[in-house]
């Protein structure tokens, strides 16, 4: 458990989301000013603001959070983390909520769900490979996640093609073995931390 | 001037014009980039939402590689990594950054780089963006004088997009909502540079597959700023901006029943137009939005058979206010 102090106002699920983040996101001070909703490129788009999630975390509503589409339409532009008064690492709570909505099984039940399948496509290229593969990630991507919207994405692609902005094989680094030892055993770490 | 130089993974394809354009703006320049023998993907946008430990380790072991191609050079400066994409930018500098705070985050990183005999001290490389070294490292001064073809009567909309400028760790070099760096340098090649309010607003990233639409609006809406301002073209600093506004510029046309035939470069593919290079030597010709017309205006246009392109004509009845313009020279 973190160590939060102020527990009368945060739920279980809001210092499970505080640990999980890579540093303090300092989330406790959220003043719901909703400077983080106002300044969002896609906060029109979202199923809540930023604002009203933290609110909806600090009150436990882990179900409708994690449903949410909110993380997977953050763009990850840093505009609410720029200018957010309290210094809220707010985009770190984004990627975190990913995290959590996969491992929790709710990729198929959140209201984004093309996000899921997205990330979890290209991270299996380049842990493959060591680099992005972007044909072989479209294609993937496509044909599992969405194959009635690869249409619209072939003259983009024949596009890429033509002007040779896109590799037809990929292209793994020489030690993808050595790269492979590190992930597996961060893989490791985080099974032990897990405990 | 020599750096280690971190090129990533859209540099080797999607968007080489950046790589070949920087890498001829760089020999012209006297700054050397030696690439990162054997670098990985930085994971973009997306390795971060699926794991945290491994995202955290695939960066830090090109932080490593880089640390150890860097050092051993008498140990007296820090060795520094230029990176020209955004995201790669953004992403080694966060994670050098959030090492350093915390310490057993950079214990477990340090645990998994082990792994694969490596290691990395945080703190031990100052990361850069392309754009920070050209104007703060070379300067506007040295980048004037060798304009040989200067950008007379161009208009450029200087677009930075989010991550170079965002979010305000050490090291960043611009303002975050406001930049000027690339306007200035824009000037230093005699290009006028429109006032471009948007120029620090998101591109759309990954929405552009993950919701089409989401996208789309948010890459309509610089389009029109641009066109608003009559940019001839739009130049970028970032592979993934460049793609979102090029490549999807007609998906966008599409959508909103708009005409926008806003050619889109990267910075450094201007420089080399401006340093008298041919448009073939800084990668021009790959870009969807043909460039040729506009370059036409420097005389810089045209390898092969320039089709007579169409020419863009004033898009709207255009009821709206006076624009405001900015003054010719600061």
């Amino acid at each position: 458990m973190a160590t939060s102090t102020s527990t009368s106002r945060t739920s279980d699920f809001f210092r499970e989301v505080v640990a999980e983040c890579p540093v303090d996101p300092r989330l406790e001070a959220c003043l719901q000013c909703g400077t983080c909703g106002g300044s969002c490129p896609s906060g029109p788009d979202m199923d809540h603001t930023p604002r009203t999630l933290f609110a909806m975390i600090a009150a436990g509503m882990r179900d409708a959070v994690l449903r949410s589409n909110t993380p997977w339409y953050c763009v990850s532009c840093y505009y609410c983390m720029e200018r957010c008064p309290q210094e809220i690492r707010i985009t770190d709570v984004m990627y975190t909520l990913k995290r959590m909505a996969i491992k929790a099984g709710y990729s198929a039940q959140t209201t984004a769900p093309k996000g899921p399948g997205f990330a979890q496509t290209f991270v299996d290229h380049v842990e493959n490979y060591g680099r992005s593969f972007e044909l072989g990630l479209i294609t993937r991507y496509y044909l599992n996640h969405r194959p009635l919207d690869a249409l619209k994405m072939a003259p983009l692609g024949m596009g890429l093609l033509k002007r040779r902005r896109l590799d037809l094989s990929p292209r793994p680094i020489r030690q993808i073995e050595q790269l492979k030892a590190i992930l597996d055993k961060a893989r490791e770490i985080d099974a032990a931390h897990a405990v | 001037m020599r750096y280690s130089y971190y090129p990533g993974c859209s540099l080797e394809r999607n968007a080489g014009a950046y790589h070949t354009s920087l890498m001829a703006v760089a020999a012209q320049l006297g700054v050397e980039f030696a690439e990162v023998d054997d670098w990985n993907c930085c994971g973009a946008t997306e390795f971060i939402a699926v794991n945290r430990l491994r995202a955290y380790a695939l960066v830090s072991r090109n932080l490593a590689l880089a640390a150890r191609q860097t050092g051993g050079s008498n140990g007296a400066a820090k060795g520094q990594l230029v990176a020209p994409c955004s995201a790669c930018y953004l992403n080694l500098s966060k994670v050098d950054h959030y090492l350093s705070e915390s310490p057993a985050l950079a214990s477990d990183v340090n645990q998994a780089l082990a792994a694969g005999g490596l290691s990395y001290a945080p703190g031990s490389l100052r990361v850069r963006h392309l754009l920070d070294v050209l104007v703060n490292d070379v300067g506007y001064e040295k980048v004037a004088a060798r304009v040989c073809r200067p950008l007379h009567g161009l208009r450029v909309a200087p677009y930075y997009g989010c991550l170079v400028v965002r979010p305000g760790f050490r090291e960043r070099f611009d303002d975050p909502e406001y930049p000027t760096s690339l306007d200035r340098l824009m000037r230093a090649l005699g290009a006028t540079v429109v006032d471009f309010p948007l120029k620090a607003h998101c591109c759309g990233g990954h929405m552009t597959q993950i919701s089409r639409d989401v996208a789309l609006e948010l890459i309509r809406r610089l389009l029109k700023n641009a066109a608003d301002y009559q940019a001839d073209l739009i130049v970028t600093l970032c592979p993934m901006c460049q793609l979102n506004l090029d490549a999807f510029q007609e998906s966008v046309n599409g959508l909103f029943g708009t005409e926008y035939r806003i050619p889109i470069l990267f910075f450094t593919q201007l420089m080399g137009l401006a340093f008298g290079l041919s448009p073939a030597a800084v990668g021009i010709g790959k870009e969807f939005i043909d460039a040729r017309p506009a370059l036409a205006k420097i005389g810089a246009a045209a390898p092969a058979a320039a089709e007579a392109a169409p020419k863009r004509k004033p898009r709207r009845g255009d009821q709206s206010l006076p624009l405001p313009q900015m003054s010719e020279e600061e």
